[in-house]
């Protein structure tokens, strides 16, 4: 069917419309933080005292902070910030873990073994609790804050796999390929690898979600991205105490950005998952 | 002698994104007390559709039944109130199936899954529904049933847990025992037994059994009267002995022929080489069937008037219903 | 004649672990001495209920399980230890088959490329060549060359069987281990599939090892039965004479317990009773001894050996 990418849209829209509203969120947001230095109407670090506080008005449209800087714009300058952070983590974690996940699951013997047990430690500690140590020792700083939030995510993301593979590595037509004389390794990569691949991108989408809160989080605690990176958790973290009464635009705009990106990045998530089943595909 | 079991006309459809799914056509039949019926056909037929149906377990949505009554001595089942259906079930009318192990609950001991289901339809004290729980066991035929009444289904083989399930079904002697695939998924030397203690039980009990099988063995070992289903609808019905001796649709023969025997037992040597006759094609999706006859497509004797139209279900010769235009 | 398939005195224990440190505490027996033999164009059927290892033995045979000790044969060399790279080259002379329509085959690849997949990976031919000769392995097996481009959940269930068929046949085996082929499809479905591997068995003189518990299908489709206990064979004998006057128990109580679909000859009702034993378990002496109603004191203890007792007929049973 040779029809142009617009009938292939609508089709998309069609079918799994939670998705498509999912990549649009997405979508906005990513093009947001691509070009905030176009996108925001003020500068997100020139301070102004008169303005303090101001609630959102024609000027300053979701207000502005203690220091008179314009909440919309360090909104959209903070996207770019907590978007790669959340981005660069959970590619980085569910890369790694993954990777880790197939050769546990496929190898097997004392290799699984050990691996398990190291994630059974890494995970019996509290995700927020390890990115604080790893950023308390590394020292705070934007790439740091990226390996102490994709670490935790590792064990995770390598016992889902594992566990697929695990039962995938059971199945006939995994037999049949090896019964051809096909190497380990190969049918690893073309049998095996890509039937774990819509659960790892369901799983990725979904930890997508909870590394924007981490990273809030650890901002939230001065742990995480320092300044002056305006990062929507230190946005929280400055005014969520003191100014929740008096001035709760502090609070509510970073809260639903953050809401806003963790709840896309799901809807995208799940539909990814069932356009890639062959078995939906008609 | 009345029927215990009376289905007129029932229709149950699905309504789902690709159309809607005709899952059972008007099917009607009967049971007596003490008789086995047999359903009989393939995957999609509609066999198991129709137990459920019969059961009132059809999830609605998507499900439906749109037509037909269920009339278990006189009462209508599809007329009856969600409460009183489910009084009935179990004491009037009990259902086995396929899997033992999905149908026992993994978490409960077999003993009080039967306690369970005898103290929800009998006013009787726990110890008495105990005893009635361990008695059923030894009904079954478990060896120390007390013992086993203590045991969690996955402590059992797949035989002793349908022996757990008819023990259960059968505890408040209801009047009509609906059996879906129950030997299906055994083995061989243990389905003989399973078919073995319905039927005795039955004798006992004088349970109406309405057996669902895809198996004609177990139907000529088991029944008395056969219904024969198609891509939703009944093709043939009659009596077992009539049915396999002289079956009047080109289903019924196709399948006959198509079966290999165990060739001792009829002194008959079967050579190699020697090919079954095949039904050619698939059964029709019942989301898009054909406008005529539904086995038309496969079938060696088709006519255009078989493409036309649908055939009547009508009497062929005494006791013997079929629907086919050409016989 | 050289037999195509030798196997001699098969084993595969697995290792029973307990605690946490995993140590093995026993062994259970899946396969304990099994020998048989499979000629060219001739099929061996394997029956038996479950747990009795037949699986086992199939896979072992195409050493896709490792035996824990045997010998296999394939056209007189020994295989039993060759290493992956020598094993390699071997492996299209045989293919397997298996029961599950479903899961054997890839869900995320293409008809057409699972049929190739045998060619491509052993470096047969172009992508031109390989692509005309899957179209001809579909056309062999009954499928349409359209039906190529197909995912598999696109496929009835005995389409599927007919992929694998294809894909088993891609590279023109000699033996091919059938595992249940059938056993998953509808009755109908059956006599199409079991008639196309009868076929391919005339034309192109293949050797089956038809794994199967329905007896009546393995009676039409083998040459030779071979019944299996719990990871024992007790009986072996060519068809004819193995139904017409089984010798062991067990078979015997196969035979009685297959209901027959023909209402006027009602099958005797004593039936062999208890269950089908786990492996994990079994009996003293004789495995068949606690269900077989021949059974004497020596049974219990002693482990009966296969003997020849008519030619080409053997049992394991103290009283034959």
């Amino acid at each position: 069917m040779n029809t142009g990418w617009w009938s292939d849209l609508r089709y998309l829209m069609r079918r799994y419309p939670l998705g498509v509203g999912g990549a649009v969120i997405m979508t906005v947001f990513v093009l947001a933080a691509m070009f905030a230095s176009v996108v925001a109407p003020l500068d997100p670090f020139s301070t102004n005292a008169r303005a303090s506080l101001a609630p959102p008005g024609s000027k300053y449209l979701m207000g502005a902070d203690m220091m008179g800087r314009d909440v919309l714009s360090r909104l959209i300058h903070g996207a770019r910030i907590s978007l790669a952070v959340a981005m660069g983590a959970t590619a980085l974690g569910s890369g790694f873990g993954a990777a880790l996940g197939l050769a546990s699951g496929y190898i097997g013997g004392w290799f699984d073994l050990i691996v398990q047990r190291l994630a059974e430690v890494m995970q019996s500690l509290p995700l927020l609790v390890m990115a604080l140590v790893i950023t308390a020792s590394l020292g705070p700083s934007l790439g740091n804050t990226i390996i102490a939030i994709a670490i935790p995510l590792i064990p995770n993301v390598a016992r889902v796999i594992r566990s697929n593979v695990l039962s995938l590595r059971e199945l006939p037509f995994v037999e049949a390929a090896k019964a051809t004389g096909m190497s380990e390794w190969r049918v690893a990569i073309v049998h095996v690898l890509p039937n774990t691949l819509a659960p790892l991108i369901v799983l990725a989408t979904a930890q997508l979600g909870s590394t924007i809160l981490t990273e809030a989080s650890l901002s939230f605690l001065g742990l995480g991205v320092p300044e002056p990176y305006p990062s929507w958790g230190r946005m929280l973290s400055e005014s969520a105490a003191e100014y929740v009464r008096t001035a709760p635009w502090l609070v509510i705009y970073p809260g639903l950005a953050i809401s806003l990106v963790v709840f896309g990045s799901n809807l995208l998530g799940d539909a990814l998952r069932d356009a890639l089943d062959p078995r939906q595909r008609d | 002698m009345a029927p215990v079991l009376e289905v007129s006309g029932l229709s149950t459809v699905f309504h789902t994104r690709r159309g809607l799914v005709r899952a059972v056509q008007d099917v009607s039949f009967s049971v007596e007390a003490g008789e086995t019926l047999a359903i009989v056909g393939e995957s999609g037929c509609g066999k198991t559709i129709t137990a459920l149906s019969l059961m009132r377990l059809i999830p609605m949505p998507p499900g439906e039944i749109t037509a037909g009554s269920v009339r278990l001595v006189g009462k209508d089942l599809l007329k009856v109130s969600d409460a009183d259906m489910r009084k009935l079930r179990g004491s009037q009318i009990a259902m086995i199936f396929q899997e033992p192990m999905t149908a026992l609950n993994p978490l409960l001991t077999v003993g009080r899954q039967i306690v369970e289901m005898v103290t929800l339809h009998e006013n009787l004290s726990r110890s008495a529904a105990r005893r009635r729980a361990v008695e059923m066991l030894e009904r079954v035929r478990i060896p120390e049933p007390e013992r086993r009444a203590r045991e969690y289904p996955h402590q059992m083989s797949g035989g002793m847990r349908q022996r757990v399930m008819i023990a259960m079904a059968l505890a408040c002697r209801p009047k009509v025992l609906v059996a879906d695939e129950p030997t299906t998924a055994l083995d061989v030397t243990i389905q003989a037994q399973i078919l073995d203690l319905i039927g005795d039980l039955q004798r006992e009990f004088g349970t109406a059994v309405v057996l669902i099988t895809h198996d004609l063995g177990v139907v000529a070992e088991t029944a008395q009267r056969v219904v024969v289903m198609y891509a939703g609808r009944k093709v043939e019905e009659a009596p077992v002995g009539e049915l396999f001796a002289r079956p009047q649709h080109p289903y019924m023969r196709g399948l006959l022929s198509s079966i290999p025997l165990v060739g001792s037992a009829r002194g008959l040597n079967i050579a190699p080489d020697m090919r079954l006759q095949e039904i050619p094609g698939m059964v029709p999706p019942l989301n898009d069937l054909p406008p005529g006859c539904a086995f038309g497509p496969r079938c060696p004797l088709v006519t255009d008037r078989c493409r036309a139209a649908p055939p009547p279900f009508e009497r062929k010769r005494p006791d013997h219903s079929a629907a086919c235009w050409l016989s | 004649m050289e037999p195509l398939i030798e196997v001699t005195d098969l084993r595969k224990f697995y290792p029973v672990q307990k605690g946490i440190l995993g140590r093995t505490v026993g062994q259970v027996h899946a396969v304990d001495g099994i020998s048989f033999s499979i000629g060219v164009g001739e099929t061996l059927g394997l029956v038996g209920e479950s747990g009795c290892g037949k699986s086992t033995v199939g896979r072992a045979v195409l050493r896709l399980i490792e035996p824990t000790s045997g010998a296999i044969k394939v056209r007189g060399q020994d295989i039993t230890h060759l290493p992956k790279a020598a094993m390699r080259p071997l492996r299209r002379q045989m293919q397997i088959v298996f029961q599950d329509p479903f899961s054997s085959l890839n869900p995320r690849i293409r008809a057409g490329e699972i049929v190739g997949e045998p060619l491509k990976v052993h470096g047969v031919g172009d992508k031109v060549e390989r692509a005309e000769r899957v179209a001809q392995l579909f056309a062999r097996v009954g499928l349409r060359p359209q039906q190529m481009r197909n995912y598999p959940h696109q496929f009835s269930g005995g389409q599927r069987q007919r992929v694998s068929i294809a894909r088993a046949l891609a590279l023109d085996p000699g033996f091919i281990v059938a595992d249940e082929p059938v056993s998953a499809l509808d009755v109908s479905i059956q006599a199409q599939v079991i008639n196309l591997l009868m076929d391919l068995q005339r034309d192109a003189k293949l050797s089956y090892l038809f794994i199967s518990h329905n007896l009546a299908v393995v009676e039409h489709i083998a040459h030779r039965v071979a019944v299996m206990y719990l990871g024992r064979i007790v009986e072996y004998a060519d068809k004819a004479t193995l139904f017409a006057a089984p010798l062991h128990p067990y078979t015997e109580a196969l035979l009685a317990a297959v209901p027959i679909p023909d209402p006027a000859l009602k099958r005797q009702k004593q039936h062999v009773g208890g269950d089908v034993p786990s492996p994990i378990n079994p009996p003293t002496g004789c495995h068949f001894h606690p269900r077989c109603r021949y059974a004497e004191a020596r049974c219990r203890v002693e482990s009966p050996l296969l003997r020849e007792v008519a030619p080409g007929h053997t049992v394991a049973c103290h009283l034959r």
